[in-house]
């Protein structure tokens, strides 16, 4: 099947999308950046090919006679099942690398070593048994990303263990944070039939799909055995230069922001991504084509990582501090949106018996106060706008903004979508598209 | 970034003669003393060097030690140095540079020892931060301050009343105080010579913009256009020195374009010119080199700027006139670029842009330059409207090297380029 791929580098994660030839998307992949871009862009393609077959397979499955309303509860018990293959098999790889880690490295301290390889085994017999409920279908709430789903559930684990048999939990510890980075390095793609394979058994043990077994099992074959074509692929966002690309396949982030925010919203005039580390203000025209933009000048203040920083400061996830704001009644006033400078107002606000709530609604707007004055030198705001980047996914951040927005532009509509964050590499599967017809004309 | 190193770097031969003039001016500079020749400091914008001349004294141009302080990665310890004397870190960076290598001997980039000031000579106010830096130096040498008040073109016109004003200041009170101090009278009929020697220079190097026309553009009217100002807005305007060097760069930049070949970059040649700008702002200097890269390493050269018209505007007509030797002086002072109102300065780029046939027009903000920066995000507003034309806006920093983000600049400009490409693209011609 022909494909186009877009690659979106990012400083905290990388995304990765499919399209067909009528730009249609077929699937989207992410995962974390690491410290090694090559095997991140990998695993997000990897992991895209995975979400497109998923696709091509559910649009299968729905055209089977009496099966095609079903096909949603089918595909959620596959998708599980699958991620329960995967799950297992990365499990045991990464039992392998901890107990390389632990011949190779020993344990410090002249400690002997059998009670950790015991320990090991202890641990990872409970990873297992306790997977399978973990991937039992609709009910998956964990990050999509093995390494923070394998870190609590390990620490959990090796905190029971190391109290049981007395061993350190430092050094329980110290051996998964040298293997995990093994593991993540590492590319599971060549086992993708096999996953598949075993989601397709588990499934059809279920009663309600026993019947469909022929059919079901065909249409994983089909999408099993399909080869994807990949005529052109575009590269962007900050490790942009590090993909084995030429530079004729590397596109600047602005760029494919704008154009992935009007092929989301068509009706998209001004975009704001607030990503990692910087912020951006686009102004694009009825094509999706950026006709100017404003970044950040010289310093990321008011950038996603400033609400990573916050977070750190409040020993809370990154993921909480919406939620939290939003039940702000009497939101603080905070000046600063230098990321030390607001640590430091943070404490000093706890201190004062400042309620979290209203100091972090506070920091939401400061950041959105910065994000208004970029908007404003971009240009401006026009209809209709669309906010993009992981900020978007915050709720007390898109409060602030929608306040503002009204003061500031009046009734603006605002475009949020659910895959915001796969915008850049939308926008860069797009322009691979296009390289690709302007080649054949 | 990688950083050309000096061994590999393409220079042009007129380069290679600007260096040696520059060394032998220093060279005499750090003789001044034993050869009995006073020594006069003065600015760049509007400068009276054609008078420094007639008094037989040498000039001594600050911030073009910081801009070489900066290109030589010595500025950032420069600043240093001058914060430690309690300089805020808002001051304008060549202001720092200049103080702190005074403090650390007032060793000049060819490295011999820059002779102290006999005069002070203030003649372009436009910068208020000129007059702050004059009564720092004033401090330190206590040496006398000659201070020509030049009014700012508000209305975006020299009217008569403010030429008089300046000429009246020349003659009552800069050249007495001149005379004074080099112990000589002025002789008329020898300023007059170096006015018309300043004038000759000046035609060449109006070709030289000129040329910038041309498809390929032979030049890079802003970075080569830096090496290319040198010698007029420095030392040698008025000397058949400077009637030599732009002879010879202006038949260097002839033969180009009757080979249709483009400007010498460190890399070599910039055959591909797929972008043509106009840029508005002074550059960095403690990165000029992968500045430079930034641009042409995407094909892009610049038709156009307004930092090479700093020290003034011979392009928009200009002359330095021997038989009017006061009024052209005058003339001069108030004409630079960086005293002209906002509207006469989008007035003035948007000329470049359309004259130059330009693709777009790069701002580079420059955090310690107020005279320059003030008013730049309006001015890309107003030229974005009235050209059609996209502009970008980077920021950086004259000499202080903190204030380089290389990735961001690069990525910004990456994006603006690509820009113009994807409406390049859409557009249906």
């Amino acid at each position: 099947m022909d494909c186009y791929v877009g690659i979106d580098l990012g400083s905290t994660t990388t995304k990765a999308v499919f399209l067909d030839s009528s730009e249609r998307i077929l699937g989207r992949g992410i995962t974390n950046s690491r410290s090694n871009y090559t095997v991140a862009c990998q695993v997000a393609r990897e992991e895209a090919e995975i979400s497109a077959r998923f696709n091509l397979l559910k649009q299968r499955l729905a055209s089977v006679p009496r099966l095609g309303e079903r096909a949603d509860e089918l595909m959620a018990w596959l998708s599980c099942k699958f991620a329960l293959a995967q799950h297992l098999k990365q499990l045991k790889v990464l039992q392998q690398q901890c107990q390389d880690v632990l011949a190779r490295t020993g344990v410090k301290g002249g400690e002997d070593r059998a009670p950790y390889e015991q320990a090991l085994v202890q641990i990872f017999e409970a990873l297992v048994s306790t997977s399978e409920a973990l991937f039992a279908p609709n009910q998956r709430s964990q990050s999509d990303f093995f390494r923070d789903l394998a870190t609590s559930l390990y620490l959990k684990e090796a905190e029971k263990v190391a109290r049981a048999s007395g061993l350190s939990f430092d050094r329980t510890v110290g051996i998964f944070d040298k293997a995990i980075l093994q593991v993540e390095n590492t590319s599971f793609a060549t086992f993708f039939a096999e996953y598949l394979a075993f989601a397709c058994r588990e499934t059809v043990k279920v009663e309600q799909f026993k019947r469909f077994e022929q059919d079901i099992s065909q249409a994983v074959r089909e999408v099993t055995e399909l080869k994807f074509n990949v005529l052109s692929e575009v590269g962007t966002g900050y490790g942009r230069l590090t993909l084995p690309f030429p530079k004729e396949q590397i596109r600047s982030e602005i760029l494919c922001h704008g154009l992935g925010a009007h092929y989301m919203f068509p009706k998209t005039r001004t975009v704001l991504d607030i990503g990692g580390q910087d912020t951006k203000s686009i102004q694009v025209d009825e094509s999706g084509i950026v006709t100017s933009f404003q970044m950040n000048d010289r310093c990321a203040a008011g950038c996603g990582r400033y609400l990573g920083y916050i977070a750190d400061e409040m020993n809370m996830g990154v993921h909480q501090l919406g939620p939290l704001a939003a039940q702000s009644k009497n939101p603080v006033r905070i000046n600063s949106t230098c990321t030390v400078f607001a640590g430091a107002e943070l404490r000093e606000r706890l201190s004062l018996g400042e309620k979290r709530e209203d100091i972090l609604a506070g920091l939401h707007r400061a950041i959105i106060l910065r994000a208004m004055s970029i908007l404003a030198r971009s240009g401006g705001v026009f209809s209709e706008f669309t906010f993009t980047g992981g900020v978007a996914r915050n709720e007390a951040a898109v409060a602030a903004l929608k306040e503002l927005l009204k003061e500031n532009y009046g009734d603006v509509p605002m475009n949020i979508s659910p895959d915001s964050i796969f915008t850049g590499a939308t926008g860069a599967a797009l322009f691979a598209r296009r390289d690709s017809k302007k080649a054949e004309a | 970034m990688s950083t050309t190193t000096t061994a590999d770097v393409e220079k042009e031969p007129s380069m290679i003669l600007q260096k040696q003039m520059i060394g032998d001016h220093f060279h005499e500079l750090a003789r001044a003393k034993e050869l009995g020749k006073k020594v006069v400091y003065t600015f760049v914008p509007g400068n009276l060097n054609e008078l420094i001349w007639a008094f037989d004294m040498l000039p001594v141009h600050p911030e073009i030690n910081a801009l070489q302080s900066g290109m030589r990665k010595k500025s950032g310890a420069y600043i240093q140095e001058a914060e430690k004397a309690g300089h805020s870190e808002d001051v304008c960076t060549y202001v720092k540079c200049d103080l702190g290598m005074m403090k650390k001997g007032n060793i000049g980039p060819t490295g011999e020892r820059l002779p102290a000031p006999d005069l002070l000579l203030l003649s372009y106010t436009g910068c208020f931060t000129f007059m702050k830096w004059f009564e720092l130096l004033q401090r330190e040498y206590g040496c006398p301050v000659a201070m020509l008040h030049v009014p700012y073109q508000g209305d975006g016109e020299i009217t008569p009343a403010m030429k008089q004003y300046v000429v009246d200041q020349l003659r009552d009170s800069v050249i007495p105080l001149m005379e004074q101090v080099s112990g000589k009278k002025l002789d008329l009929e020898r300023l007059k010579g170096f006015l018309g020697s300043s004038s000759r220079a000046e035609d060449d190097l109006c070709a030289i913009w000129d040329s910038a026309k041309h498809k390929p553009s032979p030049i890079d009217s802003y970075f080569g256009g830096v090496y290319y100002i040198g010698p007029i807005f420095s030392a040698f305007r008025g000397l058949p020195q400077a009637e030599e060097y732009y002879k010879s760069l202006r038949a260097e930049v002839d033969a180009r374009v009757a080979a249709k070949r483009g400007p010498t970059t460190p890399d070599g040649e910039l055959k591909d010119q797929k972008f043509r700008l106009v840029v508005e702002g002074p550059p960095n200097w403690t990165s000029f080199r992968d500045f430079w890269k930034m641009f042409y390493g995407e094909g892009a050269v610049v038709v156009a700027s307004t930092y090479t018209k700093v020290g003034g505007l011979y392009d928009r007509g200009f002359r330095h006139d021997p038989a009017n030797p006061l009024e052209t002086m005058a003339e001069y002072c108030l004409g630079c670029y960086t005293n002209r109102n906002l509207p006469t300065r989008v007035d003035l780029i948007e000329k470049y842009i359309e004259e130059f046939a330009a693709d777009g027009f790069v701002v580079n903000s420059i955090k310690s330059c107020n005279s320059f920066s003030a008013g730049q995000l309006l001015m890309l507003r107003e030229l974005e409207k009235r050209t059609g034309r996209p502009g970008a806006f980077i920021e950086s920093d004259l000499v202080d090297p903190r204030y380089f983000s290389g990735a961001n600049i690069k990525n910004r400009l990456d994006s603006y380029f690509q820009m113009i490409d994807a409406k390049r693209a859409s557009s249906p011609t």
